[in-house]
């Protein structure tokens, strides 16, 4: 047909989803912690550490603390995911839809209280330790995914909703094949942002004993070693970075093709 | 459309469910409770098979009427049904599944690849994979989109005219005897519009289902209607006629404003370029010596040449003068070529033709092979002579209907057939003079 010859039709580019910048950062961030790291495990292995920073900073207690630390993270972005992202499926329902400003100003309120209160509050009320931590942190993540599980819901195109709709699929058969993934960009920035609050904020969690590369830091300051103070706060500054890569490698992967 | 297309579903052509008789009676929609309805007892008989246009100002209430159908609104009150069946009797799913949707600008799920698209109701349907690959296939065919070079690409991947196409063998997937289209051709472009509407038409022609589409543009109405509903403020029935009539005879001054002044010229619309008679010009076939085709179409006294590739597509149409520093016939294409389709109407031709600043257009046939060429001034005659045909027609209709108006006075006249066409025959008789 002349029709397809004078269509103009942009190429189709399917299976390409990445940008050059995207690519870069994706390769080239791994690269840069990577080197970083590197020359902190050099300056670690041949350094002059009197006693107590020799103690602290045993291979075995930080890789007790990177582990805390990062289960912190995951656990917490876990229930975070688990919660949040029903909640605001739910909240863009018909029925709730009211609701929805009620529930996000709650969850604006659980993030803009610090995070340091908040933790201690709970340890005074339910105790110390990794699940009274985890709990903080949660309630401090809980906003970002709610709201972009909310905002990536309500974004989508209300005709194609409607296109579904008078197609015969079901609510649900709409949700799950046309809302959700078409949202799941939206979702997913929310979840990589709830990632890099939690690996920041869990360096708080050793405050009340929960562990994690906090404890660098605290001891560094008690005990005035410098090298302490510094090697905690360069791996936490590694490790976020490194989650947050993770995170960008998760939205590049969950976007669906053709989006 | 290309005789690909035609045999492939001419093959399957005999399974094809034809269409089902669509009746509204008295149906309104009040959005609130106070203020006018948007829908005010709409009653409407849409014969089986028959495509009808809904036509009307903004806010008319065509889309509410129309949404009615599938049940994406529901009627505050009112029935409607399809082959005499309720639409509230069943499962309001299983209802939309049989009824073809297309919206404007396609509304593809961009997320899904054009296969997807239009597997979607199949697999609803629970059609098993194979009928649903091949029904891909042969929708795609069918509105003229290579299946191999367009089945997994994504709707950004195609331009706007692709992604409608793609809506349009959506629309007809599951093969439901009712279609419903909304302004389906309203976001591309006139040229497009025209190709999407002829490839419409011809898939009418074949599968013959009951499509009610709306539109704003009076001359797609013209082009596309068995039937024209022509809506007031409210869904008040203007005129429900077939377009022939509405333009030789609009019942009201709302359908003669809505009309237009230039109904001799929208006549246009209703003749396709295979009615007036092609001529002939000199062509030259890619490769060719430039220098015999020169001479051939000076003694023809023709002021071009229609070039040709190797499969009698026109491809180019220069000047005597282009022609004249050439030695071979290159095979470069004119993108921007005035050619129509021996099936569109002179309408389009003449959009073409103005758009191309060209006083004359390549008609192609199956296959896109070249027939000939229509001239400006055929096109000019042909107005003449409908609009002498018009006047005529015009004349003798309303002799008839004062005809009709004094047996319908006799106390024992015949019953008068002229409410189906819900034309007042006072008021055209007052209008037409
Ligand atoms: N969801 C709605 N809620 C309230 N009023 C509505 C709604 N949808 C449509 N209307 C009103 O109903 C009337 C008819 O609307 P409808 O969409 O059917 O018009 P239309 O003829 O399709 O117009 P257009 O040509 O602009 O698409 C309009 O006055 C519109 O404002
Ligand atoms: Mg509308």
């Amino acid at each position: 047909m002349s029709t397809e010859v004078l269509d103009t039709a942009p190429a189709p580019e399917t299976g390409k989803r990445l940008s050059r910048e995207q690519v870069i950062l994706l390769v080239g961030l791994p690269l840069a912690v990577a080197a970083i790291f590197a020359v902190w495990f050099i300056w670690w292995r041949t350094a002059d550490l009197d006693d107590i920073e020799a103690r602290a900073l045993t291979g075995e207690a930080i890789r007790a603390m990177l582990w805390e630390h990062i289960k912190l993270t995951l656990v917490g972005t876990a229930i975070v995911v688990a919660t949040a992202i029903p909640m605001g499926i739910a909240l863009t329902r018909p029925g709730l839809r009211r609701l929805s400003p009620l529930v996000v100003g709650f969850a604006n309120m659980g993030q803009s209280a610090p995070v340091i209160g908040l933790l201690v509050l709970f340890a005074m009320w339910l105790g110390f330790g990794f699940w009274v931590a985890v709990l903080g942190l949660c309630l401090y993540a809980f906003l970002p995914v709610l709201r972009n599980t909310i905002v990536g819901l309500q974004q989508v195109d209300p005709t194609l909703i409607e296109a579904a709709r008078g197609m015969g699929m079901s609510p649900l058969a709409v949700l799950t094949k046309v809302e959700l993934p078409l949202a799941v960009p939206v979702i997913m920035s929310g979840v990589r942002t709830a990632l890099v609050l939690l690996v920041g904020t869990a360096s708080l969690a050793t405050f009340i004993n929960a562990g994690g590369l906090g404890g660098l830091i605290t001891t560094g300051i008690n005990l005035f070693r410098f090298p302490i103070l510094v090697s905690g706060a360069l791996l936490i500054a590694l490790l976020a970075l490194l989650i947050d890569w993770a995170g960008r490698v998760l939205e590049a992967f969950t976007r669906p093709k053709g989006v | 459309m290309s005789t690909t297309s035609t045999s492939a579903t001419t093959a399957s052509g005999s399974q094809e469910r034809h269409g089902a008789e669509l009746v509204f009676d008295s149906v309104s929609k009040r959005y609130a409770a106070k203020g006018r309805p948007a829908v005010d007892s709409l009653s409407l008989n849409i014969p089986a098979g028959e495509t009808v246009m809904f036509v009307g100002p903004s806010g008319c209430g065509k889309t509410t009427s129309l949404k009615m159908i599938n049940r994406l609104i529901e009627p505050t009150s009112g029935t409607i049904t399809i082959d005499g069946e309720d639409i509230r009797s069943k499962d309001v799913d299983t209802l939309r599944r049989s009824i073809g949707y297309v919206i404007q600008g396609g509304s593809l799920f961009p997320h899904m690849s054009v296969r997807d698209n239009i597997a979607m109701v199949p697999r609803l349907l629970k059609w098993d994979k194979s009928r649903i690959d091949a029904r891909v296939e042969e929708l795609l065919e069918m509105v003229s989109l290579e299946p191999g070079r367009y089945a997994d690409r994504y709707p950004r991947e195609l331009s706007g005219g692709q992604q409608q196409r793609v809506g349009v063998a959506r629309g007809l997937a599951a093969d439901p005897p009712v279609v419903l289209m909304d302004e389906p051709f309203g976001a591309v472009d006139p040229i497009t519009r025209q190709r999407l509407q002829d490839e419409l038409l011809s898939i009418q022609r074949e599968l013959g289902k009951t499509i009610v589409c709306v539109t704003h543009d009076i001359d797609e109405a013209i082009k596309l209607g068995d039937r024209i509903l022509i809506l007031q403020e409210g869904a008040q029935i203007a005129q429900y006629d077939t377009p022939e009539n509405i333009l030789a005879a609009p019942a009201n001054e709302f359908v003669e404003d809505f009309v237009g002044a230039g109904s001799s010229l929208k006549a246009l619309s209703l003749s396709r370029v295979d009615e007036v008679e092609l001529q002939e010009t000199t062509t030259a076939r890619v490769g060719e010596d430039a220098r015999a085709a020169l001479a051939r179409a000076r003694s023809a006294g023709d002021r071009g040449v229609v070039i040709l590739d190797d499969r009698h597509r026109p491809i180019a149409w220069p000047s005597l003068r282009e022609l004249q520093y050439m030695d071979r016939i290159p095979a470069t294409r004119d993108d921007r070529l005035p050619v129509v389709d021996r099936r569109a109407t002179l309408n389009d031709a003449l959009d073409e033709m103005l758009a191309a600043s060209q006083d004359g257009i390549i008609v192609t046939g199956q296959r896109d092979d070249y027939r000939g060429i229509v001239r400006f001034e055929q096109v000019t005659a042909y107005v003449q002579e409908a609009n002498r045909n018009a006047e005529r027609a015009a004349m003798s209709r309303l002799s008839t209907q004062e005809q009709q108006r004094v047996d319908a006075e006799q106390p024992s006249g015949a019953t008068v057939d002229a409410d189906r066409e819900r034309v007042e025959p006072d008021a055209t008789a007052e209008d037409l003079r």
